[in-house]
């Protein structure tokens, strides 16, 4: 059986799509066979960031209504075998996903793959709903400033009640936090919320921190996952934050604020 | 007997007109409403009783009462199967200065009682009449002086979520912005603060709040309330809130 992971944060903007697209590429490298599906139908931009925009012949709709087999519209990744996208219809809206639908094909994949993740789109909506029902696991993806941390907020109140888990009565979706754009910098000029600062309002558990980094749009204009960018500090970031969610040990970086190099000299704070 | 007043969701149909109408506009929109509407719950159908405790009850807060609305409950009459002269009840409920505006918990012919006096009939979750097993396994129940259950809530309480209990409320863990936490009695949380929370729904002045860190967006004690603008505890100290002389009160404990 394969894992669902939804990738969500009620606000738009904060980076549902670069971590889903990281995420999946990082999980796919360590080995798993993983699919990444874009639910942020008639607005598709994951087969943008992976890349693969050229390649789209059918869609996630196009499964759902019975009109493609899974298999005509995965889309396997030019970088890594392990990694199958599924990407969502540019000319319909979110009403042509339906529950059963999406069960059906969740099921179907959870035969083939081990790790499903679920690029959910922004708001708290049909789309959004129906990316989280089916999930074990949520990746909330929250940027260090109050707008999207009360998004994020609302978002696991609607995960802790709206979820199929939560509908009958299983053991409830496993909340992580990943906090995205982050800048030591500014937080220490208290221009944005520190880590403690978010922890304490969401108290959730942190899976990683993504630094604010040109990579991330770099990666994103040239179509690769900017974990593939190993020398980036984003992309080292998710490739913690994968590690950390397959349960190895890894301390958080990017935390503090960079050290300069007379401070790395002279080991000032 | 007026037990307590209920919050009751009620949906109504609202029309309006609009002056625009030469430039084509509709004449009217039906939008759909919620209000707040106190329930009258009927225990016995003595209609002197009722009158009685009715005149009394209006007499204690005539502001409230006068020209309310009200929604006449009479669900534990049908399952102790006592049978209620619905229309002196209305004239009884008019006299007192109240206003029946709807009949919840009717069996068929009350219901069509109701309608000819043009009261509309609201559904409970549970239709009188057609669970008599179950209804029966009610009655078995003490009907009065039951102890208000007491709520514990072990997870966060994240914006948007609303809980809600009939006596007491105890939780654990956070209440976020945007959260609401309800309860009839007292409301204990052992955690930060930062929602909403209104104990004592609807009078009892009795209740308090106690709370382990107070960032509130608003505390209220039975329909008294202040907004966090006005507090004056330093955060993240233990408090207590009370109603003393219809202020509330925010006291380190």
């Amino acid at each position: 059986m394969a894992r669902i992971i939804v990738v969500t944060s009620g606000k738009g903007g904060v980076g549902k799509t670069t971590t889903s697209a990281a995420i999946a590429m990082g999980l796919a490298k360590k080995g798993h066979k993983t699919a990444v599906i874009d639910f942020d139908v008639g607005l598709r931009n994951l087969d943008l960031i992976m890349g693969c925009e050229r390649r789209v012949i059918y869609d996630f709709i196009n499964v759902i209504n019975g009109e493609a087999s899974l298999n005509q519209a995965l889309i396997r990744d030019k970088n890594c075998n392990q990694l199958y996208i599924l990407p969502a219809s540019q000319t319909r809206d979110k009403d042509a996903l339906s529950q059963e639908g999406v069960g059906k094909v969740l099921e179907d994949l959870s035969k083939d793959f081990q790790y499903i993740i679920c690029d959910s789109p922004a708001g708290i909506e049909k789309g959004a709903q129906l990316a989280m029902y089916y999930a074990d696991d949520a990746f909330v993806v929250t940027n260090p400033e109050v707008s999207s941390v009360r998004d994020s907020d609302r978002m696991l109140g609607i995960l802790s009640s709206k979820s199929r888990r939560a509908e009958t009565n299983q053991e409830p979706i496993k909340e992580y936090l990943l906090l995205t754009r982050y800048s030591p910098e500014r937080v220490k000029l208290k221009e944005m919320l520190s880590v403690d600062d978010v922890q304490e309002i969401l108290s959730l558990h942190l899976l990683g921190v993504i630094p604010e980094s040109k990579s991330v749009l770099n990666a994103s204009n040239s179509g690769l996952p900017v974990i593939l960018d190993e020398k980036s500090d984003a992309g080292q970031a998710y490739m913690d934050v994968v590690a950390r969610y397959l349960g190895e040990e890894c301390p958080h970086r990017f935390i503090d604020e960079k050290k300069g190099l007379f401070g790395k000299l002279f080991g000032s704070r | 007997m007026l037990e307590s007043t209920q919050l009751l969701a009620k949906q109504t149909q609202r029309m309006s007109t609009d002056s625009r109408q030469l430039q084509g506009a509709p004449a009217l929109e039906i939008k759909t409403s919620t209000f707040s509407v106190p329930v009258l719950v009927l225990a016995s159908n003595d209609l002197a009783a009722i009158s009685q405790q009715l005149q009394q009850t209006v007499e204690k807060a005539p502001d409230f009462f006068t020209h309310s609305p009200v929604v006449l409950d009479v669900l534990a009459l049908n399952n102790n199967r006592l049978p209620i002269d619905l229309k002196n009840l209305c004239d009884i409920i008019r006299d007192a200065g109240m206003l029946p505006i709807g009949l919840r918990g009717g069996n068929e012919a009350q219901n069509a009682i109701a309608l000819k006096l043009a009261i509309p009939n609201y559904s409970m979750h549970h239709p009188v009449g057609i669970e008599p097993a179950k209804a029966k396994a009610v009655d078995a129940k003490p009907a009065t002086g039951a102890v208000p259950s007491v709520k514990l809530h072990t997870l966060p309480v994240r914006s948007g979520q609303r809980i809600y209990s009939e006596g007491d409320l105890i939780i654990l863990a956070p209440i976020s912005a945007g959260a609401e936490v309800i309860a009839e009695g007292n409301i204990h949380i052992y955690s930060t603060l930062r929602g909403r929370a209104l104990a004592g729904v609807p009078d009892n002045a009795e209740a308090r709040i106690f709370c382990s860190d107070l960032q509130a967006e608003l505390v209220s004690i039975a329909g008294n309330y202040q907004v966090s603008s006005n507090f004056t505890a330093p955060k993240g100290k233990p408090v207590q809130i009370y109603l003393h002389e219809q202020s509330l009160i925010i006291k380190d404990i």
